[in-house]
């Protein structure tokens, strides 16, 4: 009797949030994985095509190289986020005058939107008339033509990329740093290590659950880069800045590939799925746990 | 205690400062341009103050955008599917932490596998569901999947497995049902997790943007990325109009972060940490 009535008093609680929950993300899933089976324009009836969508898509030249854009990016991107999120983590590790200040300063890029970021950096890098240009010139120097430029336009959005999620590493970096016992440094100090034998003997040891995490979740959000390739360059100029995403949104607005689209988002989904599994079963092994 | 690591580093006081100069730039490089006129928006060498600041940038962007209802569009979905998450996710929250029922791993364990799905891998389905239900350039459309989070369920779970069992044993023998403890003492007593789930749900809302360009049509039912979006398409090369524009957007979002920046980056930190 009263375990029925907790069942009851269960499923009211839980319902509000099951039904969209399986509504607007567990149904569509299912119909996504279903659709990459298929081929859809949404006008005519979707005919069944078994694995065609997938043989296209690995054979297709602009799946390869989204997928080497997003590779490309990263491996962009980490570096500097991770470097300059450090750096400003260990400066920022003491309170100081001034020192809430800068950590707002780093912080309000990162709950600032897209597309205002987006915006702001391709008027900054505008080409002509664009701050950074403007300067180059003074001292001589031609600037490029960063996003519209084939070789700049992935520059142009990791620079913009890094700008904006700077301060969230840092923020991260910060709390891994705090929580490494200061007595640990003290010891080492008093033992005659130097400041940047400390730094790499033991903080940085210490420091690699904040490390990992900042890049287990850099992976998977990049991933599914999107708001700032649209605005910035639309995946081009030809293609050069081109993602997964971007390449989803394309094929089923545009072109009406509802199938193709969906096919991509399958690898997309196995992609984010690998990384968030090797995360769950490496992090037990190399990560430096107290 | 060694004096080497206490010491005042110049060296990185000097970085930090540049550092938060060159984050703060872009702002205000913003700012600088949209009270610019375009010739001098544009000039070689670029002037660091405009020389005779004016607003007429931003009386233009008035005139192509109804920034009241922009403003009004966004504030109004971001408060109410902020509402409706943290109620969903806190009414799962309290079944999964405190109620005994049938199948409750079973149905945890699809939270933790959907919480690895990306609205991204989704959206082609989700936009021909909303077509199917006739909720295409509707706020039920653009709202409905996102009222609920499996992320937001799985912290608040974490935050009602903390309450004490003495507390919820004390109202039990006094008759309370799950209804009277959950909005007596389980929401009392996980305000700050509430508080954080609140910040970052309402932030990912605000500032959402692939759902909203996916689904909404009609200028009139705009968000305000999508308006900024907008703006920048048709007007590619008025620099100055779009930075009044973005200039606009940011002053919200930048007097609640002087308001609540603990609040705020503390929110960042524990879904960070616990995510």
């Amino acid at each position: 009797m009263k375990y029925k009535r907790e069942n009851l008093s269960a499923t009211l609680f839980i319902l509000p949030s099951f039904l969209p929950l399986v509504a607007f993300l567990i149904v569509p899933m299912l119909a996504a994985v279903t659709l990459s089976f298929a081929q859809w324009d949404l006008l005519t009836p979707p005919s069944w095509v078994g694995l065609e969508n997938y043989f296209e898509l690995f054979k297709s030249a602009v799946f390869w190289q989204t997928l080497k854009n997003s590779i490309v990016f990263i491996l962009g991107y980490l570096p500097i986020v991770y470097t300059l999120g450090l750096a400003a983590a260990l400066a920022l590790n003491k309170k100081f005058v001034g020192s809430g200040l800068l950590r707002a300063a780093y912080f309000l890029p990162v709950i600032t939107s897209w597309v205002i970021v987006s915006l702001l950096w391709k008027w900054i890098l505008n080409p002509e008339g664009g701050v950074v240009n403007s300067l180059l010139s003074q001292i001589g120097i031609q600037g490029p033509g960063w996003w519209t430029s084939t070789t700049w336009a992935m520059p142009t959005v990791i620079i913009a990329s890094a700008w904006k999620d700077l301060g969230y590493v840092m923020l991260l970096l910060l709390a891994g740093l705090q929580s490494i016992p200061p007595e640990y440094q003290e010891a080492a100090a008093i033992d005659g290590a130097s400041k940047s034998q400390i730094l790499r003997l033991i903080t940085l040891p210490l420091l690699t659950p904040a490390t990992f995490f900042v890049i287990v979740i850099s992976l998977i959000n990049n991933f599914q880069v999107f708001d700032q390739i649209y605005l910035m360059t639309s995946g081009g100029p030809e293609g050069s800045t081109s993602v997964i995403v971007q390449q989803i949104v394309k094929n089923s607005f545009d072109y009406g590939r509802m199938g193709y689209a969906s096919a991509l988002s399958m690898v997309l989904f196995v992609i984010i799925l690998s990384i968030t599994l090797v995360q769950i079963k490496l992090q037990k092994r190399w990560v430096n746990y107290e | 205690m060694s004096k080497s690591i206490h010491q005042v580093n110049y060296f990185q006081r000097a970085f930090l400062i540049i550092g938060g100069v060159v984050m703060l730039f872009p702002f205000f490089w913003m700012i600088s341009s949209s009270l610019k006129n375009d010739v001098e928006a544009f000039a070689t060498p670029p002037t660091i103050f405009p020389s005779s600041p004016n607003l007429d940038n931003y009386r233009t962007v008035a005139e192509y955008l109804d920034l009241k209802q922009l403003f009004i569009n966004s504030m109004s979905v971001s408060l109410i599917v902020t509402f409706l998450q943290l109620l969903t996710s806190s009414m799962a929250g309290y079944a999964f932490a405190r109620i005994r029922f049938r199948g409750k791993s079973i149905i945890f364990m699809a939270y933790l596998v959907t919480m690895m799905i990306p609205m991204q891998v989704v959206v082609v389905p989700l936009f021909i569901e909303m077509r199917e239900l006739n909720l295409i350039d509707s706020y039920l459309g653009l709202g409905l999947p996102m009222i609920v989070s499996a992320f937001g369920t799985f912290f608040m779970r974490q935050a009602m497995m903390g309450i004490p069992k003495e507390i919820e044993e004390a109202a039990i023998l006094d008759g309370a049902g799950h209804f009277r403890i959950f909005s007596r003492i389980a929401i009392p007593l996980t305000i700050p997790a509430l508080s954080a789930l609140c910040i970052l749900a309402f932030m990912s809302v605000w500032n959402s943007f692939l759902w909203p360009l996916i689904v909404l049509f009609s200028p009139e039912k705009m968000t305000i990325p999508l308006g900024l979006a907008i703006l920048h398409g048709e007007h590619k090369t008025d620099w100055p109009m779009v930075m009044a524009g973005t200039t606009l957007a940011v002053i919200p979002i930048a007097i609640v972060y002087l308001l609540l920046q603990r609040q705020i980056t503390q929110s960042f930190l524990t879904a960070g940490l616990k995510g």
